[in-house]
């Protein structure tokens, strides 16, 4: 167990340098730096001006220095300053992650809830009129652009409750802020569910198949026990990881639901900071997005090798 | 005409019927995978034949028609300049789809490439391909071309560039777990003895029997391109002015008109949702159809 575990950790960091390598040359693709972009914005037109802020900036330093000058930082916990309101990130970014954090959790809370039980009985009862009814179901979730499900939901809550909900400031008790965010977390987790729904069916199916599924019903036991008993604890082990591809399936969706519903969150803050261009902060959040799916994934197949030794004795 | 001229004919005509026998056969087998494909003809042909069905040019504007109501003479309403909704979604469907297959495409192109060449050849070619692609996945789809988007700026081409990178990773892996069985085969072997280069047998033996799990994956990742288009250019990093692109359409009507105008808000939406689930259920339906023992 030891062995799997240091070999995971080892390729996880591989996996985050390369991801920062990739990161920060695709910024630097298009010629022209961000001294350019600047000062077309500021309209200043002065070279030597320009020159004293490439480099303040650092620009001028070879490749390399800078994107260890940015790693060094990032470790440090420096994600550098924004260039529109001359903050440091970190203090920008920080109180904007609880709220993200919240909302995301909501949207896994819902997208298992909604999506797990139909799974299951979509699988019990295959073939039937129940389970196309299901799997079309889930097909149109998984069709549905999540930001015009949010901006239907928006458009019904005005049309016939008369109020948006929308996240203005922060309500006073957890509760109230729970139960304004459940809404868009519902339309973020609705294409979350139909995913979950139809993983749990296949895996479900898989397990269902099984000889000792066949064995059991040989025995005489009762429908429920093999589905439950049986079945149900077997399949619940694929689900795990189904948690961890939620986890970048759940990214996507909330940057343009924390849009559509004008939440103060982190995916919200790396759609801003690219409009404005402000490619330290793009840097540095991105990074921070490919290490939370990064760990969550780590953290599933770990779970996932405690709960089945055949993985950790497999490899 | 000929003997040989009448027995050309005749197989033509005996090929044609049992290509009709073969689409009857399968609209009857997956009805539902039958009613994706119809979907995405419709909305193909409505691409296609965009001049025709339309009455209204889609960047035109007429300030009288301002938001105006569905029904009458623009059918489906009209916008705050009053340009029509139904031209704009008919031409955006052009927009759409070429973002779509060409996005599609181009990254169906590089992950083959990438797929075979690293699961045929193997080596320091498989484990560095290997690396590259786990890092590219590791980053959510929407996240990767959004970071592309950006730093490329926005335009038809770049919206294109941006949508197939985070694509090629599924297709490289599947193409090669594909490549990696169908070499221990043994007209590989057979292939090699009569001499035939390895590069030669990649590509004419190899690679025609990895189409079928592939024609499965393009018209999944058709949809998901499609999406990634619609969500990128609602937050404006997309298809540029003055291009009709339905996404762009969802962010231009969100906030203000959202309790004058709903049908701003319902017709470009649902427009994309009909798109992306007919080439769901074709998928589908073409997953269970070409392999049932296939799952992921």
């Amino acid at each position: 167990m030891g062995r799997y575990l240091i070999r995971r950790l080892l390729l996880m960091l591989l996996t985050l340098f390369g991801i920062s390598v990739i990161i920060f040359v695709l910024l630097r693709i298009v010629p022209g730096n961000i001294a350019d972009i600047l000062f077309d914005a500021a309209g200043m037109v002065s070279a030597a001006d320009k020159h004293k802020l490439e480099v303040e900036l650092g620009l001028d330093q070879p490749i390399v220095i800078q994107y260890l000058h940015w790693i060094g930082n990032l470790a440090r916990g420096d994600f550098g300053y924004t260039y529109v309101s001359e903050q440091p990130a970190l203090q920008e970014i920080l109180p904007r992650i609880p709220v993200t954090a919240k909302l995301a959790g909501l949207a896994l809370l819902f997208s298992i809830l909604l999506g797990v039980p139909l799974g299951i009985l979509s699988a019990v009862r295959q073939d039937t009129a129940l389970d196309y009814v299901l799997r079309v179901l889930s097909l149109s979730g998984l069709s549905l652009p999540s930001f015009w499900l949010g901006l239907l939901i928006l458009m019904g809550f005005v049309q016939y409750l008369g109020w948006i909900p929308i996240y203005n400031e922060k309500p006073a008790r957890l509760l109230d802020e729970l139960l304004l965010l459940s809404i868009p977390a519902a339309a973020v987790g609705f294409r979350s569910s139909a995913l979950v729904m139809r993983l749990t069916r296949s895996s479900m199916l898989e397990v269902l198949r099984q000889d000792y599924i066949r064995t059991a019903r040989a025995k005489g036991a009762s429908p429920a026990a093999v589905n439950y008993d049986h079945a149900l604890r077997n399949a619940m082990l694929p689900i795990i990881t189904i948690i961890g591809i939620e986890a970048a399936f759940l990214v996507g969706g909330l940057i343009v639901t924390e849009t559509v519903f004008n939440i103060p969150g982190v995916a919200r803050f790396l759609v801003d900071a690219i409009r404005w261009r402000d490619y330290p902060v793009v840097q540095s959040l991105v990074m921070f997005v490919a290490v939370v799916v990064v760990s969550v994934n780590f953290l599933v197949d770990m779970t996932y090798a405690v709960l089945d030794p055949r993985i950790r004795y497999e490899n | 005409m000929t003997v040989l001229d009448q027995q050309t004919q005749l197989d033509r005509t005996a090929e044609r019927a049992a290509f009709r026998q073969g689409l009857a056969h399968f609209a009857r087998r997956y009805p539902l995978g039958a009613a994706g494909a119809t979907i995405v003809l419709a909305i193909v042909l409505m691409a296609v034949l965009a001049d025709w069905i339309t009455a209204f040019d889609p960047i035109s504007t007429s300030a009288r028609d301002s938001l105006a109501k569905p029904g009458g003479v623009h059918l489906l309403g009209a916008y705050f300049m009053g340009r029509d909704m139904w031209s704009r979604i008919v031409f955006g469907a052009r927009i759409s789809l070429a973002v779509g297959i060409g996005s599609t495409t181009l990254g169906c192109l590089i992950g083959v490439c990438a797929g075979l060449g690293s699961g045929y050849f193997g080596g320091w070619l498989d484990l560095i391909t290997q690396r590259l692609m786990d890092m590219l996945q590791s980053l959510p789809l929407l996240v990767l071309a959004l970071v592309m988007a950006a730093a490329l700026g926005p335009s038809i081409q770049n919206t294109i560039i941006a949508i197939s990178i985070p694509l090629v990773p599924t297709v490289a892996r599947v193409i090669r777990s594909n490549t990696l069985m169908l070499r221990e085969m043994p007209f590989v072997e057979a292939a090699r003895a009569i001499g035939m280069s390895e590069v030669a047998i990649a590509v004419r033996h190899v690679l025609p029997n990895t189409l079928a799990p592939l024609i499965v994956l393009a018209t999944a990742q058709l949809g998901s391109a499609i999406l990634v288009e619609a969500a990128l250019s609602f937050l404006g990093l997309g298809i540029p002015e003055p291009y009709p692109s339905w996404g762009r359409m969802l962010s231009e009507s969100a906030a203000e008109y959202v309790r004058t105008a709903p049908w701003l808000v319902v017709y470009p939406g649902l427009a994309i949702s009909l798109a992306v689930f007919g080439t769901n259920l074709l998928g589908d339906a073409l997953r269970d159809a070409l392999d049932p023992r296939l799952r992921h």
